[in-house]
């Protein structure tokens, strides 16, 4: 007796038809997909910044969950000679040590670009800033800057260059421009790297074909490799003025914020106040007084990537 | 989970023998009426206390807590930050209500968060009246509105640390005991090429040892009894002239100097004078055998009591740190019986001898340790908890001390007018306007 497939197949549960259905939605799928991703960000992204900028608004203190005053922290800041000083010290420590950065990553990528002998050697060494811990370079910066055990004051004392030791990191100009230079050497690999990942994805032909119209070396650079660069310029450069302007380590371990505040950023001071002193609400709105700044180096990324007529040589 | 008295169990002396290993208690002192908490069934501690300075001091930590172990079963897991790191730790370990059980803290720490530590008044009270009493300055650090909130465990003195021979190349044939006089050999020894130099960086304990003795020595004090703002007054100024007067002597660099600079400069021979915790000597006197230099400085080596300025009597801040339990810690009458054990004659005496003289204690009746009379550099060390004074003297400890420190607003306002970025008059009022921020409420 012929039996029809029909009448052995059991029938499908409401549960087997829900998710078949939903399996052959291309909506709830995706929804389906991106739900672990958006409960991490939920959890560790938006909680901790959500906590900051409401704890910004608070009186709270070590111990003590606050109660909402609006924005009287933002009012003492606001009359806080030391934190505009921090956001002064921030401002100028990400302007100069990113430019900086750029420059010489830039040129450091343009020279590994190059068919160097010991190539993948010499690109693996100038990684190593980037690799050694910030804390460890820290402190070997801290006895480089040494009032007393320089190194860099020795070799200059021998040489008959100076007669005195430098005062690295007690003076504030000395102080800003030792910090600044550590965060450079920190930083250089990051951009050369990222550049040199970005050289490398120009085709050859186009510098041929530039080459044959009779362009010169700054010609190549300018019309060739600087557009076709300026994505992967732009992301490597918001990434790098994120992580200098949020910069702590450098500073704790070598100055404290010292001399006299000279050396404190937004990020050791929402430090020294929310933690040290306690003033949780205080610190808060410092590390909020920061996002501005983050948003607009951000959007100053997205507005630049989608300059395509920046980035295909045109003009603005 | 809560704990009532009757969790506490009286004893005679005999029973807490018993109950804590009767090898341990041999002394007359500890055959008095007794205290004794029964650990709570599978209690195991953590506790988180500061990196030692004085090795002798950790090794005799961790046997006494291997003895308590022994006695009572009761793991103890005890882990070390770096001593600035215990704040934030502390901090953080109050607000979320987890962490470590016990904890070594600094200065101010446990009137920052009260309301978070359990309360030890039993114990502070039992232990006080055993031996021989608090010192006043530690007990401040521990205790509000006469409850324990810990239980004052050491002072770390700060004294002068000096070279006996360059001072008496100098022309002193001994060191001053005046602010007037100690100006004067600051200045000869930086004609003989021997500086002092004492911290005007964000060196937390040098840094603020030395703002704070500079203006209580004059005289001056940053709130007053009622926590008003006093910095602004002529004693403050005259603090920070002879600060000015007295830093034109010193090596180059001190503002930028952290806690280590200045025994880093010191053991290399380059100074002869600075102010510091005895760990310095130490670390001279521990590795001579295997540097001819740093055995001869450590036998020139000499400490002695800061000078004592216009106010007439010694006045110092030095760093106090006290044994906390969290009221989060569900073992608090373990955590007790720990901190009991460790209090207690025979692991006290042992651990004051073992830390060669950093750590002074802050019961007197340990005062007669021999460790103060075991090296003549010893004895300006211990008489640190006697004469400490609070920070922020002479208004209430609390939030607004602790972060007027933290915030370092007298440390800042020396180093400003030393500096020459700020007249001693600008430098005053920039910290007045500081100071008043936090004592606002």
């Amino acid at each position: 007796m012929a039996v029809s497939s029909a009448a052995v197949q059991p029938r499908p549960s409401i549960l087997s038809r829900s998710l078949s259905l939903l399996a052959d939605s291309r909506n709830a799928l995706g929804f389906g997909f991106m739900l672990p991703a958006a409960a991490l960000l939920l959890v560790f992204l938006t909680y901790p910044l959500g906590l900051g900028i409401w704890l910004g608004f608070t009186d709270a203190r070590i111990g003590r969950p606050g109660i909402f005053i609006g924005i009287e922290n933002y009012q003492y800041l606001s009359e806080d000679a030391v934190f505009w000083l921090s956001v002064f010290n921030t401002l100028l420590y990400t302007i100069s040590a990113s430019i900086l950065k750029f420059a010489l990553g830039l040129w450091l990528a343009l020279i590994l670009n190059q068919n160097l002998p010991f190539k993948s050697f010499f690109r693996a060494i100038v990684l190593l800033p980037w690799v050694v811990p910030t804390v460890l370079s820290a402190i070997a910066f801290w006895w480089i800057y040494d009032s007393q055990f320089s190194i860099l004051s020795w070799a200059l004392i021998e040489m008959g260059l100076i007669d005195h030791r430098i005062n690295f990191l007690g003076d504030p100009v000395n102080a800003r421009a030792s910090v600044i230079a550590a965060n450079i050497w920190r930083g250089i690999p990051f951009v050369a790297i990222t550049l040199l990942a970005g050289l490398q994805t120009i085709p050859q032909s186009l510098y041929e074909a530039a080459t044959l119209d009779g362009a010169s070396r700054w010609q190549l650079f300018r019309f060739v490799t600087l557009p076709l660069l300026t994505p992967i310029i732009a992301i490597t450069m918001t990434f790098s003025v994120l992580f200098t302007f949020t910069d702590f380590q450098l500073i704790y371990v070598l100055t404290r914020g010292g001399p006299v505040n000279a050396t404190h950023l937004m990020a050791t001071l929402s430090f020294q106040r929310g933690i040290s002193g306690g003033q949780l609400g205080e610190g808060a709105a410092i590390a909020v007084a920061m996002i501005p700044f983050l948003l607009a180096a951000i959007l100053f990324s997205y507005f630049g990537l989608q300059r395509r007529k920046w980035q295909q040589g045109g003009g603005d | 989970m809560k704990f009532t008295r009757r969790d506490v169990i009286r004893t005679t002396a005999g029973v807490a023998a018993g109950a804590l290993g009767s090898r341990f208690v041999g002394s007359s002192a500890f055959a008095q009426e007794g205290l004794t908490y029964k650990p709570e069934d599978g209690a195991k501690l953590r506790m988180l206390r500061w990196s030692p300075f004085v090795q002798g001091d950790e090794d005799q930590w961790l046997a006494n807590t291997k003895r308590f172990t022994e006695a009572t079963g009761v793991e103890v897991r005890v882990d070390k930050e770096s001593w600035e790191d215990i704040r934030p730790k502390a901090a953080v370990a109050a607000n979320v209500g987890s962490g470590p059980d016990l904890m070594l803290v600094w200065f101010d720490d446990p009137h920052q968060y009260p309301d978070k530590l359990h309360d030890v008044s039993e114990l502070g009270e039992y232990l006080g009246s055993k031996y021989g009493g608090w010192h006043d300055g530690p007990k401040q650090y521990a205790t509000r509105e006469g409850k324990f909130l810990g239980l004052p465990l050491a002072t770390i003195g700060n004294a002068i640390v000096y070279r006996e021979s360059w001072v008496k190349e100098a022309g002193f044939s001994e060191f001053p005991k005046d602010t007037a006089g100690f100006l004067e050999l600051c200045k000869a020894l930086q004609a003989k090429g021997h500086p002092a130099g004492f911290t005007h960086g964000h060196g937390v304990g040098d840094g603020n040892n030395y703002a704070h003795w500079l203006l209580w020595s004059h005289g001056g004090q940053m709130v007053d009894e009622s926590g008003k703002v006093t910095i602004n007054s002529p004693e403050t100024l005259k603090a920070i002239e002879y600060a000015q007067e007295l830093y034109k002597t010193f090596i180059p660099g001190t503002e930028s100097w952290l806690d280590v600079n200045n025994n880093r400069a010191f053991l290399a021979g380059e100074l002869g004078v600075i102010a510091n915790g005895i760990s310095v000597y130490n670390t001279a006197k521990t590795n001579k055998d295997n540097d001819p230099k740093l055995a001869e400085i450590a036998k020139d080596m000499r400490t002695t009591s800061l000078p004592i300025g216009p106010v007439g009597k010694s006045v110092e801040l030095f760093q106090v740190t006290t044994a906390v339990i969290f009221d989060y810690t569900p073992y608090p009458n373990a955590a007790k019986a720990y901190l009991q054990f460790m209090f207690e004659e025979q692991q006290m005496a042992e651990w004051i001898t073992s830390s060669a003289g950093y750590c002074c204690q802050t019961l007197k009746a340990f005062e007669n340790n021999p460790v103060w009379t075991a090296d003549p550099n010893n004895a300006a060390y211990a008489k640190a908890s006697a004469t400490l004074r609070p920070n922020g003297y002479a208004g209430p400890l609390g939030y607004a001390s602790a972060a007027t420190m933290a915030d370092y607003v007298l440390v800042d306002m020396f180093a400003k007018a030393v500096t020459g970025q700020a007249t001693a008059q600008e430098a005053m009022e920039e910290a007045e306007k500081r100071a008043n921020r936090y004592y606002r409420v």
